[in-house]
Formats: C-alpha cells, structure tokens, sequence
C-alpha cells in the first residue's frame, strides 16, 4: 500500500533542491514507507532475525565492503550467538543443579552453611558439562590417541544426519518455506535406501551409489509431495510436513511389517542387515563408527551454498523466498520454485537417512531417524539457514547428543538437557535485543534490520540514502 | 491490505468465490467412486451390529442391524448423486453448498462404518462407546484448537499448543501429586500454558522473532524441560511427584441417562464440562462481545485498531495468555483425566492436531468443535477397528487421522481465510 | 474547535521530516495543507493523530496545550481523520468498524450495536450518505468506504476533521460530491483540514491554504491565488508544466490488443471485452480511477493474470496463455504499479535486482553457474547511468528511496532490447526530480520506435506522457482520445461516459476550459 501514499505531483522537472536535503527528505518518507510496509505486511515476509532471507547474497565475502571487524564484532551476530550459547548453558547449569539431589540435600540446611549448596550446584552442573565435553570432544583418561579423540569422531557422526537434514530445512527457509517434515523425509529416504541396500546384490561402489540415490529419491517424493500440494491447493506446510511425518512412520511401520522389509524370522518391525557392498566405509578404520557418509555432507553443504549463492536455481529461489510476487512478476515461476524447494529439501533430509541406514545404524528399523528431523529444524535456525552455519551449527549439536549420552551415562544427567539447551540457544539468537540487553551491549546503529530501526530513540548514524 | 484497489491476483489468502473451482467436485467424485467399489461391490455379505445403549443403561435401546451391502451399494449411489449435484453446481458457476459437502461426510462416513465393521472378524461394534470415545479424545484436541483461536484470531499463530498442552500435563500431575488435590493442578495447568504462553507472546510480540518459529522451538523447550524433569525428578520419587488423584466423572442424574448423547454430555469430569463451557463461551465472546470485537479487529486489520485507540499489542498479549489458559487445561485432560500420571511426550502431537482442527474449523470456534471431534472420531475409530480385527491394517488405520487433515487443509478448506494479520507482528510507526 | 500547532518538529533519527511547523485551524474553516509527495504532510498529521509523537513543538486545543499518546487521545479532544489508505476492517460490517474502539455494551459484556446502527443512519440521512450500517465493508464501493470512514469520525464527535488525500481514489464526480459534503460538514461548524496535492481541488474548497516544502511551511496563499503561484510555492521555484518532447512519429502497429477479459475471483470482468493497438514509436498511456482495471489489463498483457480471454498479439505473436517468462523474453518490458512488492525483491541487492527477470541469460549465467563479477560490473554501469543512490551494488534494494527504487526497476527494464514497454504509476511516490529523469526515459524508448503504454491514474502525468490516452471505466474502454483532449472530458470519461458522449457534453457546458 505503500507507493500510493504519495502519487505523483503535477509539476516536474529537477533542480534547485541541495543533494543531501532531497536525500534527508527521501530517507523521511522511505523510514515511513518502511515502517508502515513492517506494520502492514511484515516488511513481506519472515522476519530477519532467524530466517535471513538473502543478507547481499552476491556479495563477494571478501574485505572492505563490510563494516570494521570489532565493531562487527561488538554488534554483529557472532557475538550475540557466542552469548546465546554462553547463556542457554548457564540456565541448563542452573536447571541441572537445582534438580540435583546433592545440591537438595545441601539445601535443606542452606542458612547454616550456604556454601555446601553453592559447591554442590556448581560440582552438579559443572560435572555434567565435562562429561558432556569429554563425550563429545576430547577424552583425557583415554589410553590411546585414538580413545582420546574417539569422542570427536562420535560427534562427527552424530553430526552427519544433522547436518544433511538441517541443510535441507535451511533451503526451504530460503525459499519461503517451513519445513518440519524433515523427520518424514528422513524416515522415507532411509526405507527407499534401505530397501535398495538389503534386496540388491550389486558390487561394492555401484550398490552405496543406488542406495544413495535411492535415500535422496525418497526424501524427494516425500518433500516434493508437499512442494504440489502448495503450489496447487494453497495448503499451507507446516500442517502438510507435520502429517506426512505422522503418515511416514506409519508407513515405515506397515511396511516393516510386510515380508518385503521384515527381517526373516523375526517379529518384530526391523529389516534385515544391509549388505556390506550397501555401507559407507569406516572413514578412520574399524575402530570408530565415523564413516564416509560426514564426507558427503560436507560435500553436500558445498553443494547447498554453490545451489544457493552461485546457481540461477538458487537465484530463484532465494526470490521466490524474499518476495514470491516480485519473482512471479520477473517471470520466475513461484510453483515450480515451492516444488523444486521441496524436493531438494527432501532430498537433502534423504542423505540423513542414507546416513543413518547404511551408515551408523546398517539396519531399517522405525526408530531409524531418531529425532534427527526435529533437531535439523533448530540447527537450521542456529545457522541463520546459511549452508556453513547450518554445518557449524550441526556439529555442535551433534557434539550436545554425543556428549549428553556420555553425560547421561557418567553423572547420570538426562540427556533431555540437550533439548532444552538446544531450544534456548535458538530463541535467544532469534531475539538480538533480549541478548544485547542481558549484557549491556551497545544496540548496532546503522545496521539495516529491523529491529534495530524500529526503536526510535537510536540515532540512525547518517545517511540511510 | 488496502481495501481500496482490487485485490491482487496472486494473493492465495484471497476468497475464491464465484470463479469456478474443481476442486471440491473432484475430491467428491473420486470419494464417490471409491464408495461405489468399495462400500458397494467390495462389501462384505453379512450384517452389521451397531450396539446404540450399554445393556446395564436404563434406557436400552435395540441394536441396529444394516445388511452390509444394501446400506453400502445405498450409500454409494447417494455419495455418487451429491457428487454430481457438485459438478452441475460449479457448471453453473455457484460454488458447492456447505449442506452438501457436510452430507456428503456423514454419508461417507457411515458408509465406511458400515464396510470396514462389516469386514471385521466380528461384525459387531458399540456405537455409543465409539461416539463417547471419540469425545473423550477429542477433549485436549478442542481445548488446543480453542487455543489457537484466540491466540490467531488476534493475529498471533500459535504453533506452540503442543508445548501448552504437554506443559500443563505435566504441571497438573506434579501440582496435584504434591497437593493431593486434582483442582489444584487444574489450576497449576492452566498457569502452565500461561507460561508458555508469555513466552511466546514476549519473543514475538515484543522481539518481533517469527511467530511459528517460536511456536516450534518452544514445542521443542517444553519437551526438553519436561522430559529432563521426568527423568531427573519425577520418575525417581514417582509417589511423591508423579501420583496425581484422577478427576471425578460427575454424572448429572436422570440426563445423563439418555441413550447415546447422556455419556457424551452429562457424564463427564470437570475438565469435560469446561470444554462445552469453552466452546459456547468463546464463540459468544468472539462475534458478540467488544472484547471479540476488539480481538477479531487486531487480528484482521491491526493499524485500523490502533487509530481507533485500541492497543494492538496490548490486546494480542493478553489473548496470547488466555490461549494459554485455555491449553494448559486441556493439557490437564492427560494427566488428570486420561491416564493418572505424567510420560514423556505423553502428548504425542497432539497440538498439532489440533492446529489442523483449526484451520480446518475456519478459525471459528465451533468449526475448531467438529473438527476437532472428526479427528477425536478417526484415532477412536482405529482403536476400536484394531480390537475388531479388520482387513485393513493396524498402521493404515493410524494414519486415518493424519490422511483426513492433509485432504481437509489441501482439498476441502481450500476457501477458508485466516484472520488477516496473522502472523504478522504489528510495529506501531 | 480551534486547533493549533506550534513549532512541530518530528525527526526519525537524523532526518527531519516536519521543521518547526506552526498551523492554526480556526474553527469552521477549512484549511488545505498543500505540497508535493514527501513534503511531510502526512507525518504532521500523523503527529496531530497521535499515531506519531512530536520530537520538538506543542499542540493545542482551544488554546490549551495538550499531548496524544495515541490516536484514541486525539479523539477524545475532538479530532478524526480520514487515513488515505482507509481503515477499515474489511471482514467487518459498517456498525461493527463504527462501533470499534467506541463500543456501547449491553448485560453480561455483550455488544449493543443497536445504538451505533441509530447514530450510523442519523449521520447518513443528515448529510445524504446513504450508508447501510449493516453492509460487509469490502463489498463496499470506494466512495462509500470513505463516507464511512467519515462517519466514524463524526460519531466520535470529531470537530476537526482531517482528510489525507481524500480523493485519490475518487471520479471526479465523487470527487464534487466529497466537496459538497465538506462544505455541509464547514456549514456545521465543524472544522476541516484538507491535505492534498492537487491544486484545483484545493482553491475550490479551502479558507485557508499553508504550503509545505520539505518539511517546512513556505507559505500560506488565500484561495484566489493562481494556479502557477500556487504550484512554484509547492515545488519552490518556478515551474513548467510540459514536458519538452518532439510529436510521435508512429510506426507500424505491432502491438494489438482484442477482445481482452479478465474475470476475477469475485466472477466480475475486471476487464471487459478491450480491444486497442499501440503502434511503434508512441505512446498510450491508459487514465481512469485507481481500480477499475489497469492493474489487471497490464498483469493479463504480461501473463499474471488468470481467467483471461481474447487475444493479445506482439509481431504477430499470441502472448495470451504465455508464461510470465516467456512474455518477458519475447520482449517486453514492463514496471509495475507496486514496486516495492512487484518490482523489486527488497533484500535483494541492488546488483541482484538489476538481473532480477535476466538472471539465467547470458552473460549474467552460464549454465546453472552465475557469474557474479559479471553482475557486479553490470551494476556499477546502470548505477551510474541511472544516477541511482546507493552505498553500493551490493546495498539491499529495500534501503533506497523511492526514486532510486524505480529507478532500478527502469534500468532493468531498458537495458536489453524491448518490442513493448508497460509501465504502471511511473512515477508514484517518486520524487520530482527523478520523475523528469524517468518520464525522459520513457519517451526516450518512444523515439527509439519501441510501442509504449503508460497506465496513470494521474491526469497530469497522462496528458504529459500520452500520443494518445484510452479511458478505462469499471474494466471498459470509455474511447481512445487525442492528446490534447481537455481535462473535463477526460473527466467525464473517466467517470463512465463514452468519448463522443463526453464530447458533446463537454462542448455543451462551454466549449470546455483549458
């Protein structure tokens, strides 16, 4: 509604207004533009904070066309994500502690000797985190190098699947789309791959590769099925992904049930082992569980930032995402991107389940995809749905699992911590502001997003022209 | 949002009216198509019993007893002939009568009934627990999808009645365990979903973070919390936390004596009497009140709100709350009603659920009922049917639910309209 | 009522946009506040409503100083306003957006809509509105969505009574019915403040008119002022009002539109049965009232449009049932009314969005493979030949200004070859000296032989641009008129009459006024 507001004066031509004026004036008007488009239609789309949709994309990630690297620091988003993450511990700590039995025992005699509580709410909390630190990163009391760092290559692993599925999410946000059936796609590739890598007898090589392809063909189906029924009945797919996930494991459980999937003799929902020519290879040898499917999900994040940052598919889908009438209106057709979107999200969600089924698991069972599409949408948030954030943010999720096993197992903390830490981490990094506030941090002053303009006691430094 | 230009021609929230639209008459042929060869040709040669009373009632009714053909072979060409009432309606350029499609429903579904308890091992199903079952399930579904209305009807999507739900499950056992009392942790649930509630309405009212992501990450907050405090707490001194007293079921006399409808309404705990009580309460409220005035105003149309003085964010904060209230006592149902103590995501997307019944319901309280009760209908159904014994398997029948919800958001509510603003945050200039 | 400002400063950080601005609105009188786009007019008002706080400045009533904290406030001390985009809840009925935020409520908290439906058939018979208080808001014609809006003002007592560009949207005929129903409102006591740009409009009705100027008030003018004063106080020097360009040279029509209908959702023909050429090397600009039409002729011509019958022809092309992208590479150019929403992706850079309908072609791809120094280098070129402002290609679209906005639209669609060129509102919310920039542009691409249609619903803008000007009325073509063509006729046409209708009527009144 915005261009209405001011139409076109009668009289023309230029002249006589001094440059910086026009531009104070037009920057006026624009701020009210701005402000009344947020108010109207929520500047268009999803709001910046999580979901971004396209911050400069082409913008070559060289020096010099960014802002200094302190000041960026000091108000840009690595730090506030440092601090979510600092903060969210904190809070599990105190979580951990005050659940704690010793920390309640301490307690109940608190005004005599205060100190007891204190000590045994940081033992609670800070044992909890060291065995989550030493399963899932470096192990000290290993008596090898290879027990050392076996910590380490189960977060990898763990890591895998996040990573595959968060990509996925991360692209369907860029085009616009929310993606919560990543825990059905996962489930879909994983039965396809499966059943490819126990039925087929094929060579070592060509048999991973249909099993591969397969996993990414099911997740496809299954995502791009969401992708149709968008573009064409207008349903909206949050509701769509969270059914297909409850009809998916549905399915894998029927079919598990069949003499088809289930393993001969048993009664029980499980298939047969897949054959070894079907299984990624250990990457580090036997000794650890690690396997080449990490290997593909680098490549696969390669493969998401080429798609997203350097492909005229990407192109299309970042606009498509950012603003579907204007990409509509430049001839990019919105469907075929909802579609495309979705398959490639569900593909992408099938590589996890790939590498679940012929990687750490090596057997379909209706547990195959754990929790892993639920998880990939809060790594997708923490990694600003960036291809490399997503990775980063899915190694360190994957360290929170394979740690909090460890944990659960060692100080016997529940491993349901990791959840709550994991989710805090996402709302704080969604909300800038909460987290610059609980520190005193200074609020980033040119910085185009919206929150940071929408108060209006910050002095905008200059020029917005 | 102007409404002054002609709408623009891609705005998919816009009302589809009289430009024709297939896809209702095609959804119902292919439906009549598959009754006629599976309700009709596919029916099994038996009859049918549906028991209509409890033997021990004090009214018994007799048992109804359909010849499975006839009343399959009767209802397919019924289904088939609205069918093409529907295509001859949208020839004419009319769209296809509300009456009819919800017809066409009652119909399908009785010829269903019919064809798949005829095909069971044991032909022979009590209706009247089916029906009351069905309520019974329904209970977290309506109090979750009531929810979202008033949460959506003033412009916030409210994606976390999982996490309401399942907060308030657990805050009633532990609430009524540790008081001894059942209403308290009533009381406790209703506080629960308020915290969960203010939660969402600080991160997306007042940090303007996307509403359905929120919505989300709490869902995944709530199951973390309450499954950390399960394992760490709750199962470890399970007497003391996680006993919680059931509510009583309060029959009214004489009334809840009626054969069928006497258990659904007037044999109900606390929590089932508060549903009905909700579902009126809200719906008057809503369309008759200035408060629902007010609510439906900032979540249409939120700037005309405000240059008439009503504080937009004010009014979807405090209804952000009452949705809350509303869910965190429906969470209630699970611990209190359903089964006497808290398990680990012992809601099982059920919220989620009830986000399909509210869309599916048009975001009209009383729409949010029917849907809700279809859905409670399907999961009681598949319970029932797995006892039965029937052809179709155990994992289809499961699915029916969740089958039912993608057709209803893609095929039948193609035309409903969500509050305009919702979920958009409002960002006063 | 008197209102008055005092020394009303608003700043959004460092821009000024109102600068120490004195009013005074005595009572029954009405004041126009006159001045081009961006001059700061709504800002004020916003102030004056309380939707905006003051940054410096007073407000006062009756002499007394009063602050609003929100629009409910300035209400309560007596002012209403008529927003230019109108807020209205469109779901609602009449009585239910009266009511809003005024709300009489009966036993139990219930709503009593009874009284408000009285007061809605009161106001209605007093000043001729004939406004059902029962009707559904967005079934509502234009003009009636404002006479309601006017209500909801007079319900609440409004004694000063502000109109933001209220007749934007309007014929000119109700146009004349909203001016009569001011003075009704003067003849009532009620004070009137009228913003606008329009200056016929203004000396027609006003007691007082205050001019601003970036921010600042100029000067004031009496009514009787000419139209000329009126107009170099407003833009602040002296104007011409013609644009400089040679007559058209048409070509060969190669651009031939027949039959066109458009149905929208609501089973109305938006567009009805249109049938016109435009040949190469002129320009037809399309006139009418905002709605009746050209958004879905220009969207149904690029393939944005479905339910689309009749036959849409380039060099012998059918473009109807095309896709959007083929429309585009058959070679036409095209600049939505909205830019903000149809023409730009607002993240985008300004790089990205200069490719945004040629991002798979050569050489800004190859392959699937984008080359982004090819983008980059592409940018930096239309940036300087467009005089566009901006930090850097790499700037999101969305922190232009308006101008600057439209400009990488224009660039975009100028820089590969065109057999056609569409262009919605040019020029809206464009400031004055891009529009002579981009107007320039325009019948630049004339000259070059390229068929051009301009839709304006500016009457000045059409009879600037126009080698001829076709009339949409309710999706019909009213005629296909000269140039030269007076404003009462195209008035007239504009307001439903057919051309030699008009004609004749027009002669008849005098020989029509120029």
């Amino acid at each position: 509604m915005s261009p209405q507001e001011n139409p076109p004066v009668t009289p023309d031509t230029a002249g006589g207004q001094p440059p910086t004026r026009r531009a104070a004036q037009e920057a006026a008007r624009e701020e009210e533009r701005r402000l009344e488009a947020a108010a109207e239609t929520g500047g268009g789309q999803v709001p910046p904070p999580a979901v971004p949709a396209s911050p400069a994309a082409l913008a070559p990630a060289g020096p010099g066309d960014e802002q200094p690297l302190m000041q960026r620091i000091m108000t840009g988003n690595a730090l506030v994500a440092v601090l979510a993450v600092v903060l969210s511990l904190i809070l599990g700590g105190l979580l951990i502690a005050v659940t704690d039995e010793d920390v309640a025992r301490s307690a109940s005699y608190f005004f005599s000797r205060p100190m007891d509580t204190i000590g045994a709410a940081w033992s609670a909390a800070s044992g909890a985190y060291a065995a989550l630190f030493q399963g899932s990163v470096f192990n000290a009391g290993g008596d090898s190098f290879a027990r050392m760092i076996y910590p380490l290559t189960q977060t990898l692993t763990v890591a895998t699947p996040l990573i595959c599925a968060g990509l996925g999410v991360a692209l369907a946000f860029r085009a616009g789309l929310f993606n919560i059936g990543a825990q059905g796609q996962i489930l879909i590739g994983a039965t396809l791959a499966g059943w490819v890598g126990f039925t087929a007898n094929l060579p070592f090589g060509l048999h991973l590769l249909l099993v591969i392809l397969a996993g990414m063909l099911g997740g496809a189906i299954w995502g791009g099925l969401v992708g149709v029924l968008k573009a064409r009945t207008g349903a909206h797919e949050v509701i769509l992904t969270i059914m297909l996930n409850y009809i998916a494991i549905n399915l894998v459980l029927y079919l598990l049930s069949t003499p088809g999937f289930q393993r001969p003799g048993s009664t029980n929902p499980i298939s047969p082992q897949l054959e070894a020519t079907a299984l990624y290879p250990p990457l580090l040898g036997s000794g650890f569980r690690l396997h080449w499917g990490f290997v593909v999900a680098v490549l696969a994040t390669v493969f998401v930032w080429w798609l997203l940052n350097r492909s005229t598919v990407g192109f299309e889908l970042r606009a498509v995402g950012a603003n579907a009438t204007a990409a509509r209106t430049a001839g990019v057709s919105v469907s075929r991107g909802y579609i495309l979107a979705m398959a490639i999200a569900g593909a992408l969600a099938g590589l996890a389940g790939v590498a679940q089924v012929a990687g750490t698991e090596k057997v379909l069972t209706s547990g195959v995809a754990a929790s892993f599409g639920f998880d990939a949408i809060t790594v997708a948030l923490l990694g600003r749905s960036s291809p490399w954030g997503t990775f980063a943010a899915g190694l360190l999720f994957g360290a929170f699992r394979a740690g909090g096993v460890t944990m659960q197992a060692s100080t016997g903390t529940s491993i349901d911590i990791v959840l709550v830490v994991q989710s805090l981490i996402v709302l704080f990094i969604a909300a800038p502001p909460l987290v610059r506030s609980l520190f005193r941090l200074p609020t980033p002053g040119a910085i185009p997003s919206a929150g940071a303009r929408r108060n209006r006691k910050t002095a905008a430094t200059g020029g917005a022209a | 949002m102007s409404t002054v230009t002609t709408a623009a021609p891609d705005r998919s929230a816009a009302p589809a009216g009289a430009v024709r639209s297939w896809k209702t008459p095609i959804l119902l042929s292919v439906l009549a198509v598959v009754a006629l060869l599976v309700f009709g040709a596919g029916a099994p040669r038996n009859n049918v019993t549906f028991r209509l009373s409890d033997p021990n009632d004090a009214i018994v009714l007799p048992d109804l007893v359909l010849p499975a053909a006839a009343t399959g072979w009767l209802t397919a060409v019924v289904l088939a002939a609205l069918a093409v009432l529907a295509v001859l309606a949208v020839r004419r350029g009319s769209a296809v009568p509300v009456w009819l499609v919800a017809v066409f429903a009652v119909l399908f579904l009785i010829g269903f009934l019919t064809w798949v308890v005829g095909s069971a091992n044991n032909p022979n199903v009590a209706l009247y627990g089916l029906l009351a079952g069905s309520v019974t399930l329904a209970v977290p579904l309506i109090f979750g999808s009531l929810s979202g209305v008033l949460s959506e009807r003033s412009g916030v999507v409210n994606i976390a009645i999982e996490g309401q739900l399942l907060f308030g499950a657990f805050a009633a056992a532990v609430a009524a365990s540790v008081s001894g009392s059942a209403i308290v942790g009533l009381f406790a649930a209703a506080l629960a979903g308020v915290i969960v509630s203010f939660l969402l309405a600080v991160f997306s009212i007042r940090y303007i973070v996307n509403q359905v992501i929120v919505g989300v990450v709490l869902n995944v907050l709530v199951s973390g919390l309450t499954g950390f405090l399960f394992s760490s707490v709750l199962s470890k001194d399970a007497e003391t936390w996680n006993s919680p007293p059931r509510l009583p079921v309060l029959s009214i006399p004489v009334l809840s004596e009626i054969p069928i409808l006497g258990p659904i309404l007037f044999e109900q705990t606390i929590v089932g009497y508060l549903m009905y009580i909700a579902v009126a309460v809200i719906y008057v409220a809503l369309f008759r009140s200035r408060w629902g005035l007010r609510t439906r105003a900032v979540g249409e149309h939120p700037k005309a709100a405000d240059t008439l003085g009503v504080n937009v964010n004010r009014m979807r904060f405090m209804n952000v709350l009452l949705a809350g209230v509303v869910a965190g006592v429906g969470g209630s149902f699970f611990t209190l009603v359903s089964v006497s103590g808290f398990g680990r995501d012992m809601t099982a997307g059920q919220g989620y659920i009830a986000l399909a019944a509210l869309i599916f319901g048009r975001w009209n309280p009383i729409g949010a009922f029917f849907a809700a009760l279809l859905f409670g209908f399907a999961t009681n159904l598949s319970n029932v049917l797995s006892l039965l014994g029937t052809p179709v398997p155990d994992q289809f029948l499961r699915m029916l639910p969740y089958v039912v919800t993608v057709f209803a958001v893609a095929g039948l509510v193609g035309r409903s309209r969500a509050p305009g603003a919702s979920g958009i945050p409002y960002v006063k200039g | 009522m008197k209102l008055e400002l005092k020394g009303i400063t608003k700043r959004f950080g460092s821009l000024v946009a109102n600068d120490h601005i004195d009013l005074v609105v005595e009572p029954g009188q009405v004041h126009s506040l006159l001045g081009e786009n961006g001059a700061g007019k709504s800002t004020l008002m916003n102030v004056l409503y309380g939707l905006y706080q003051p940054t410096e400045g007073t407000i006062l009533v009756n002499d007394k100083p009063v602050t609003f904290s929100g629009p409910g406030e300035a209400m309560a001390s007596g002012i209403g306003m008529v927003h230019q985009h109108f807020m209205l809840v469109p779901v609602f009925t009449v009585a239910e957006n009266v009511a809003l935020g005024n709300e009489t409520v009966g036993a139990g908290g219930l709503l009593n809509l009874s009284e408000t439906r009285t007061r809605i058939r009161q106001i209605s018979d007093q000043y001729g509105f004939d406004v059902d208080p029962d009707a559904i808001v967005e079934d509502l014609p234009v003009g009636v969505q404002q006479r309601v809006e006017i209500i909801k003002a007079l319900v609440r007592d409004a004694e000063v009574l502000i109109l933001d560009e209220p007749t934007a949207v309007l014929t000119p005929k109700e146009t004349d019915e909203l001016l009569g129903i001011m003075g009704q409102l003067k003849a009532d006591g009620k004070s009137i403040v009228f913003i606008s740009h329009k200056l016929r409009e203004v000396k027609a009705v006003s007691d007082v008119i205050t001019v601003i100027r970036r921010g600042k008030v100029v000067g004031t003018a009496e009514p009787g002022a000419s139209t000329t004063e009126l107009a170099s106080l407003m833009v602040g020097r002296s104007v011409s009002l013609t644009l400089q360009k040679a007559p058209a040279a048409p070509g060969e029509v190669t651009f031939s539109v027949r039959d066109l209908t458009v149905r929208a959702a609501n089973g109305q023909n938006v567009v009805d049965g249109l049938s016109f050429d435009i040949a190469q090397g002129e320009i037809l600009a399309i006139a009418g009232v905002q709605g009746n039409g050209q958004t879905e002729l220009t969207e149904a011509i690029m393939g944005l449009q479905e339910h689309v019958s009749g036959s849409i022809t380039l060099d012998g092309e059918e473009l109807l049932g095309r896709s959007v992208r083929d429309v585009i590479k058959e070679g036409v150019g095209f600049v939505p009314e909205d830019r903000s929403v149809e023409g730009l992706v607002g993240t985008f850079s300004v790089a990205e969005n200069l490719i945004l309908n040629r991002y798979d072609e050569a050489p800004f791809a190859r392959g699937l493979t984008m080359r982004p120094a090819v983008i980059e280098k592409n940018a930096q070129e239309k940036i300087a030949e467009y005089d566009v402002r901006t930090q850097s290609a790499s700037a999101a679209a969305g922190t232009l200004s308006g101008g600057n906005q439209q400009k990488v639209v224009m660039a975009r669609e100028f820089s590969r070859p065109l057999k056609l060129f569409i262009a919605s509102q040019p020029t809206r919310g464009v400031d004055v000296g891009s529009i002579e920039f981009l107007h320039k542009r325009i019948v630049a691409e004339r000259d070059g032989g390229t068929p051009v249609m301009i839709v304006s619903t500016e009457l000045d803008e059409v009879l600037e641009l126009a080698d001829r000007i076709a009339v949409l009325y309710r999706g019909r073509l009213m005629g296909i008129v000269p140039a030269d063509t007076s404003r009462d006729v195209l008035g007239l046409m504009m307001a439903g009459m057919h051309a030699d209708e008009a004609l004749a009527q027009a002669t008849e009144l005098q020989g029509g006024d120029q």
